[in-house]
């Protein structure tokens, strides 16, 4: 990242690069590899052997009549004159590699299949920021044109680097992801609890997208394979009838009496506010969900384990009939109840203040509701969760 | 370009469930046996389900870090997976031999080699003898000394004890030990009555788990009486009606689990050069430290 003042307004500046000796070696390997009318292509310009003269090269420039009978050190000067493509073309074709996920994340970074290489050059001088769920990724380029990345909590945009602990293996992050700020488990990779407070600051090309892949796994290669039209989706009903062993039951919570259950599930675990994946899957292939999937940059394919496992708890919780019971209950207590629940189900129950009692989920409001409304036995109102054991 | 890949079960409630299953993949990174090595899980991400898609390699081992044959490898991993035409007789097993089995992986439209799991090979032995050398800190313990190992019984998984009765077979036919028992969570003989299945004042005690939770570190220690409560922690060894009781934690926990996913992955053809050496050197125990 540039730490030096944002100016901005100016007119894109093309860094200088040294073409470096690996790049250039690379071009030589790939030259040696091609047959003689076949041309190394650049954006803009292409090399090829020249077939008049022994060791010589040509150089065909989009306009221009081709230079023909160049020498590696006459190929080596036009090219590093020209060597923000060239290293471009290094870093995708050598560095980056043809894996298909690893591949598009990197060229998305930088925009490299809509903006040319000077514009990228320019950018990625300046720094060029993503966001990847609660990660922020800045691209830059050294003066041998190398690629790096970057990689910081979002939270932590414009905090100096050195108050951040460094880290500069992607593996590290293993151990980043494991518990949130409070130090409890995080199960769920994509949970927006990431903790902040850490960074990444010099990764390679390869590194960067290692490191993304380990904080939210497999999330590149379904968004990849979304990108590609060809994302597999598996909707709940599918997902559910291949479940066996102890999740085997839950695709009787399926009666065909509609889907509410699943909007239900949907709202509980799928919202942005608990998972920062974008939810594609529905209730079959003929049956969307009625709640929103989210607006995450990565897709959902299929209900997780974490919704698998829940989804069997609540087949066994949603097979009891309702029962009515009576208990009476002031307006304040009502509300009361309905802000303890809202409390736990948004996560807010640390937020409210020890002495707050004009807030429902108070401490001292619930003990005190507890003391007024529960028998010894925990029932509300005195009221028997069963009515066979009242008395 | 070949690619190893390490199954395992994970939690959603216990975070050192995955310790084992990273440390060991990093053990055969290191070992530059495989241009890439990834993990993948039933409880946590990447799920099983997705796994293979952030495989770069064409040549492609499946190992899972599971204790016995039975539900996890025969049904759940290979359907996950979406291993094309799968059928557990593929791996020809009488419960401890499956080797492996190369199928399309639906997924990636692959083929991919899948291994049987880490307990039942033969080189599993080994590392219990190593957890027994790693708890005592004693590279040559085995004079004076019993060794338990422990599992659940048939009653989950009837292969699970056939894994125990393996192992602890061919650790009496080492001789190592003064005498050697297979005990049980759930059925006879049980691990509960751990002192009267020994004569030795000196028992190591080693469960036959990949990871440390609930079973290693709740239910046995209570069970055997190292301790009322599991919070109250326990002594290594601690003294249980006049046996001292070494007690060694999850088996998966011992680096030379690593060399057992290599050798699952060399079965399978893995082209693996000197790696086998060289994790088998790394992870050895040393005296008395």
């Amino acid at each position: 990242m540039n730490d030096a003042d944002p100016t901005t307004a100016e007119e894109p500046v093309v860094p200088d690069i040294d073409l470096p000796s690996d790049a250039f070696d690379a071009v030589l390997d790939a030259l040696g590899d091609l047959a003689p009318d076949d041309r190394l292509r650049f954006e803009g310009f292409a090399v090829g052997r020249d077939p008049g003269a022994e060791d010589a090269y040509v150089l065909e420039t989009a306009g221009d009549d081709p230079r023909t009978g160049l020498s590696e050190r006459d190929l080596h000067a036009a090219l590093d004159d020209r060597a923000p493509r060239v290293t471009d073309w290094y870093v995708f074709e050598r560095v980056v590699g043809e894996f298909g996920p690893r591949r598009a994340f990197l060229r998305w970074i930088e925009d490299a299949d809509g903006a040319t290489v000077a514009t990228r050059y320019a950018a990625l001088a300046e720094g060029i920021e993503r966001a990847w769920g609660q990660l922020r990724i800045t691209a830059t380029v050294t003066d041998r044109g190398e690629r790096r990345y970057e990689v910081r909590h979002a939270d932590d945009a414009g905090v100096p680097r050195a108050e951040l602990t460094a880290h500069d293996d992607p593996l590290d992050a293993r151990d980043v992801v494991k518990l949130d700020e409070k130090g409890r488990y995080r199960p769920l990779k994509t949970a927006p609890t990431l903790h902040s407070g850490w960074v990444f600051p010099e990764l390679g090309p390869r590194d960067a997208y290692e490191l993304v892949e380990t904080v939210y796994p497999a999330t590149v290669a379904n968004w990849h394979r979304e990108r590609e039209g060809d994302l597999d989706v598996t909707h709940w009903r599918e997902a559910m009838a291949r479940q066996s062993g102890i999740y085997g039951v839950i695709k009787t919570w399926d009666r065909g009496e509609g889907y509410e259950h699943v909007n239900w599930v949907a709202e509980a675990c799928c919202d942005d506010s608990q998972c920062l994946k974008r939810r594609e899957w529905q209730y079959d292939d003929e049956t969307d969900l009625d709640v929103d999937g989210g607006d995450g940059l990565f897709p959902c394919r299929e209900p997780c384990s974490v919704v698998v496992s829940a989804a069997r708890r609540w087949t066994r919780l949603e097979s009891e009939q309702p029962r009515t019971y009576e208990f009476e209950l002031t307006p304040s207590e009502k509300e009361q109840l309905e802000a303890v629940v809202d409390a736990v189900a948004d996560g807010r129950i640390d937020e409210i203040r020890e002495a707050d009692t004009k807030e429902g989920a108070n401490r001292y409001r619930a003990r005190f509701l507890r003391a007024k409304l529960f028998d010894d036995a925990g029932n509300l109102g005195g009221v028997p969760t069963d009515p066979d054991d009242a008395e | 370009m070949q690619s190893l890949v390490i199954v395992a079960h994970g939690s959603h409630l216990n975070p050192e469930s995955s310790a084992p299953t990273y440390a060991h993949a990093d053990t055969i990174r290191a070992s530059g046996a495989f241009d890439e090595v990834k993990t993948g899980f039933w409880k946590e991400e990447p799920h099983f389900r997705e796994v293979l898609r952030t495989v770069e390699g064409e040549e492609v081992y499946v190992v899972p870090l599971f204790i016995s044959e039975g539900y996890f490898t025969e049904q759940v991993i290979p359907r996950e997976l979406r291993l094309d035409g799968w059928d557990v007789s593929e791996w020809d097993s009488d419960g401890l031999s499956a080797d492996q089995a190369t199928l399309v992986a639906r997924d990636v439209d692959r083929e991919v080699h899948y291994c049987g799991p880490v307990g039942t090979h033969r080189a599993m032995t080994d590392v219990i003898e190593r957890r027994a050398e790693s708890v005592t800190s004693d590279p040559d313990v085995g004079e004076g000394f019993g060794l338990a190992v422990v599992g659940h019984g048939t009653e989950r998984n009837e292969n699970s004890a056939k894994a125990i009765e393996y192992h602890a077979d061919r650790i009496r036919e080492r001789d190592r030990f003064d005498e050697v028992r297979a005990l049980y969570m759930d059925e006879d003989p049980e691990v509960d009555d751990l002192p009267e299945y020994f004569e030795s004042d000196d028992v190591v005690l080693v469960p036959l788990f990949v990871a440390d939770g609930y079973h290693t570190q709740e239910d046995i220690p209570e069970d055997v009486g190292l301790c009322e409560d599991h919070t109250e922690g326990y002594d290594v060894p601690e003294t249980v009606d006049g046996t001292r009781i070494w007690y060694a934690g999850a088996v998966g926990t011992e680096p030379l689990m690593a060399d057992v996913i290599l050798e699952r992955a060399a079965d399978a053809g893995a082209d693996l050069g000197d790696a086998l050496a060289r994790v088998r050197d790394t992870t050895r125990v040393t005296a008395g430290d």
